[in-house]
């Protein structure tokens, strides 16, 4: 699927692979606030191309494109629903219901960009070490690398598994709805029963490495914040505090300055 | 003292009806490189799992008689105490790699025992150095053959620095080749570290030639217990089922049909030369 | 009965795994597919049952192309056996199991009741009919697999890695099992780098390296290649190690098994008068 695509990490690196995760979440999580604080259309435009710099800098301009696409059927919901609404409602009219159901789908853009470069940029490892440090109970850490690290795994074996189960002459690709719904237990069975198994033998191989040995567990890398850290850091926090003065305290100029009246 | 001193081990899995070993006694010294083998369902599983203590402490169940490994009663520690002495390698690469790199894996063990992060380095360092994959330190596990896979897994228990280290059929999903490899590292492991190796293996021809002790299993019970040559060479050995290396077979078939041999080959080197002297007299 | 012509095969990752393979089977053959991990073998079985059509090539199985017939239909002729049982059970009986197929290939009850029931007696599972799959042992597994396929009686059965994580008796049943079908007159198609195996069966070898067919024939002459063997990183038998060492004293080279071993020794013996 391809929203999901934009979310995986690749083997690059650039000045934003480099960043520290920890300060990579307080810039999403400024512009999460921002997104939501924001309903008029100009500043959300503004903050969605603040995500561009990002993605070209780190190199991620095809998979970021690749969720936006993704993404894009549903903005366009958001915009048909609130558009759609709004007009048999009449809570706005005319250029303002145009401009607050394009805000809104842009809202919705933004918050899906911004944690898209997050994660495009960020190696699940660096993630994990992130989660370690911040004092994240180790247990969860773990779980969450394991999961990504078996993600390739279980793919390849669901596949296997469907090529051995067509093989023994299951149909995947015909009949009714149901049918095909109940056709899929020979495939979920034998990949249910394979992830307890592949389970009971981690168990196995994470006791017999200490699991458990000291409540302190140490780490082969850490993370160190770096001069483009504290720079990030900066700028979220400029960015949230001209965000929060520019929304309470200046006026913004609306889409209906820049259009003819509309006729809804 | 012995590496590992077993007296009269019998133990069952929780809901099993019948003990997976039986009246289990064996003693296995420093340094010792053994091969243990037996058919499907003897046991040789299920001991390995007493060797370093995954039984009785992760598998509930009574485990009967006494087991001393590296010094230790395996019923009186826990599992992480006996992984510093003992290091189990299982048979699934796969299964056995958790972290998102090769360097990671290597040094989880070494973290979880909460070891400062400059011994950590240094120790993962060397592992990755005799087991031959520097080059392979950054990359992710999903994207190593299993012959690869498998080292890694190997330097995760090596960077431990055990004194033991058991391997339970570690080749079953490797080719011949990859096979041969593993082989010769754990062989490595054995004559250059002084490792006391235990290997559960069913490929003997390709592995006989690197054992001083042979322990044959059936049915939960040690049937056989000794030097390869005396063990190969008996008739109760070819009647368990066992893979016998085949120069074993046919320096056998060359007695049986009249012919006057001395000493026993194990491997196919040992069969030539043995070979070579008969046919020059 | 099963023809491939120049197939070329990329994976979606862009990895070309077949680079121009050909090759013939007839009905009856008994061949065994070698080579190292990776070297194409399971992904050329894959083109017999249609699991993957040629990027470029023709498949055809009974002068059918591969690319005009949909899966379930090949399996009617051409039965697979996965390397891993546990890919397929997921049944809550043994017997339910080997009906699956049968099932699926619209089989009337009562012949299904018939054909099940052989299969069980055939692998000696009739003690586990109404067993849950899941209960049994790795070996048993296997055997349960084996029959789910044989019940359905495909002219052809491929086997893809039949003697991984056996032991030696397991393997020696396998092996007389696999000579029993072939004798009763069903393509046997083994996937396997387990040379001793080979050796001891006598096959039509297929040898590969690295997406392409290096060598096709008797077994004899292909595993006492040393040039190929290194070529295909597959090891040479046991028996033909020993005898490559022996070679400058006049012997032959190509000995793989035990009983030829003896009778080329004992013939030397006497020929050299002791």
């Amino acid at each position: 699927m391809s929203v999901f695509e934009g979310f995986r990490f690749r083997h690059v690196t650039s000045p934003i692979h480099r960043l520290d995760p920890r300060v990579k979440f307080l810039y999403v999580l400024a512009m999460f606030i921002l997104a939501v604080v924001f309903t008029e259309f100009f500043p959300l435009l503004v903050l969605f191309f603040l995500q561009l710099p990002f993605v070209f800098v780190a190199g991620v301009k095809k998979e970021w494109l690749r969720s936006l696409r993704g993404a894009a059927f549903l903005a366009t919901v958001i915009f048909v629903f609130n558009f759609v609404f709004g007009f048999f409602y009449r809570t706005y009219t005319g250029t303002a219901l145009l401009e607050f159901s394009l805000a809104m789908s842009l809202r919705f853009l933004v918050l899906v960009e911004s944690f898209s470069v997050f994660f495009l940029t960020t190696s699940p490892d660096h993630l994990s070490l992130a989660l370690e440090q911040s004092h994240v109970p180790y247990e969860f850490t773990f779980a969450f690398t394991t999961a990504v690290r078996f993600v390739p795994v279980l793919a390849e074996e669901a596949q296997t598994i469907m090529d051995a189960q067509k093989a023994r002459g299951l149909e995947l690709e015909r009949g009714n709805f149901l049918k095909r719904v109940r056709n899929y237990i020979p495939i979920l069975i034998p990949l249910i029963v394979s992830a307890i198994r592949r389970s009971l033998e981690l168990a196995e191989a994470m006791e017999s490495r200490a699991w458990g040995a000291s409540p302190k567990r140490t780490n082969l890398y850490v993370l160190k914040m770096r001069a483009n850290d504290l720079v990030l850091i900066a700028l979220s926090i400029m960015l949230l505090a001209v965000g929060v003065y520019v929304r309470y305290y200046v006026s913004i100029p609306s889409l209906s300055m820049f259009l003819p009246p509309l006729p809804f | 003292m012995a590496a590992v001193q077993a007296k009269a081990l019998t133990y069952s899995y929780p809901g099993g009806t019948r003990p997976s070993i039986r009246d289990v006694s064996l003693s296995i010294e420093r340094g010792e490189f053994v091969i243990l083998t037996g058919p499907s369902g003897c046991g040789k599983t299920t001991i390995c799992r007493c060797f370093n203590g995954l039984i009785p402490n992760f598998y509930t169940g009574e485990l009967k008689g006494e087991l001393r490994v590296a010094g230790l009663n395996v019923s009186e520690h826990p599992i992480y105490e006996m992984a510093k002495r003992v290091g189990l390698v299982f048979q699934n690469p796969e299964n056995q790699l958790f972290a998102l790199s090769v360097e990671k894996d290597v040094a989880f063990g070494l973290e979880n025992l909460g070891m400062p992060r400059d011994q950590i380095r240094e120790r993962v360092d060397q592992a990755l150095k005799i087991t031959g994959i520097e080059e392979l330190r950054e990359r992710a596990p999903h994207e190593l053959s299993g012959g690869q896979q498998q080292r890694v897994a190997i330097a995760s228990v090596l960077a431990m620095q055990p004194e033991i280290m058991i391997f339970d059929e570690p080749t079953s999903f490797l080719d011949p080749v990859g096979a041969q490899r593993i082989f010769e590292v754990i062989n490595d492991l054995n004559k250059k570290l002084g490792i006391t190796v235990i290997l559960v293996e069913h490929r003997l021809d390709l592995a006989s030639r690197y054992a001083d002790h042979v322990i044959i299993m059936d049915a939960g019970q040690i049937i056989l217990d000794g030097e390869p040559r005396e063990v190969f060479n008996s008739e109760t050995a070819r009647l368990l089922g066992v893979g016998i290396p085949k120069a074993v077979n046919l320096w056998r078939l060359l007695q049986e049909n009249g012919l006057v041999l001395e000493g026993m080959p194990v491997s196919s080197e040992e069969a030539t030369r043995f070979l070579r002297e008969v046919l020059k007299r | 009965m099963i023809e491939v012509k120049d197939v070329r095969f990329t994976y979606p990752t862009g990895v070309e795994a077949l680079s121009g393979v050909s090759l013939t089977i007839e009905e009856g053959e008994f061949v065994a597919i070698m080579g190292q991990n990776g070297a194409g073998k399971t992904t050329l079985v894959k083109h017999f049952n249609g699991l993957l059509k040629p990027t470029k090539g023709t498949v055809l199985v009974d002068g059918v192309s591969t690319r005009d017939v949909s899966v379930a239909k090949l399996a009617r002729t051409v039965g697979f056996v996965f390397q891993n049982p546990d890919h397929q059970l997921f049944c809550e009986t043994v017997w339910e199991e080997i009906a699956f197929a049968l099932r699926n290939f619209g089989f009337e009850e009562a012949i299904i009741e018939k054909r099940v029931d052989w299969a069980l007696n055939l692998l000696d599972l009739i003690e586990y009919r109404q067993t849950s799959p899941f209960m049994l042992s790795g070996g048993e597994r296997k055997r349960v697999a084996l029959a789910s396929v044989l019940a359905w009686d495909p002219k052809v059965v491929i086997l893809d890695e039949p003697t991984i994580g056996q032991d030696h008796r397991q393997k020696e049943n396998l092996r007389q099992f696999i000579v029993q079908l072939n004798g009763q007159g069903k393509t046997v198609v083994v996937v396997t780098h387990d040379v001793e195996f080979v050796a001891e069966c006598h096959p039509r070898v297929v040898l590969m390296s690295a997406g392409k067919i290096v060598a096709d024939g008797e077994a004899k002459k292909i595993l006492t290649d040393t040039t190929l063997t290194s070529m295909a990183s597959i090891v040479p038998p046991q028996i033909t190690q020993i005898f490559l060492g022996l070679n400058d004293l006049g012997f032959p080279s190509d000995v793989i098994d035990v009983s030829e071993a003896k009778r080329v020794l004992f013939d030397y013996l006497v020929r050299s008068g002791r």
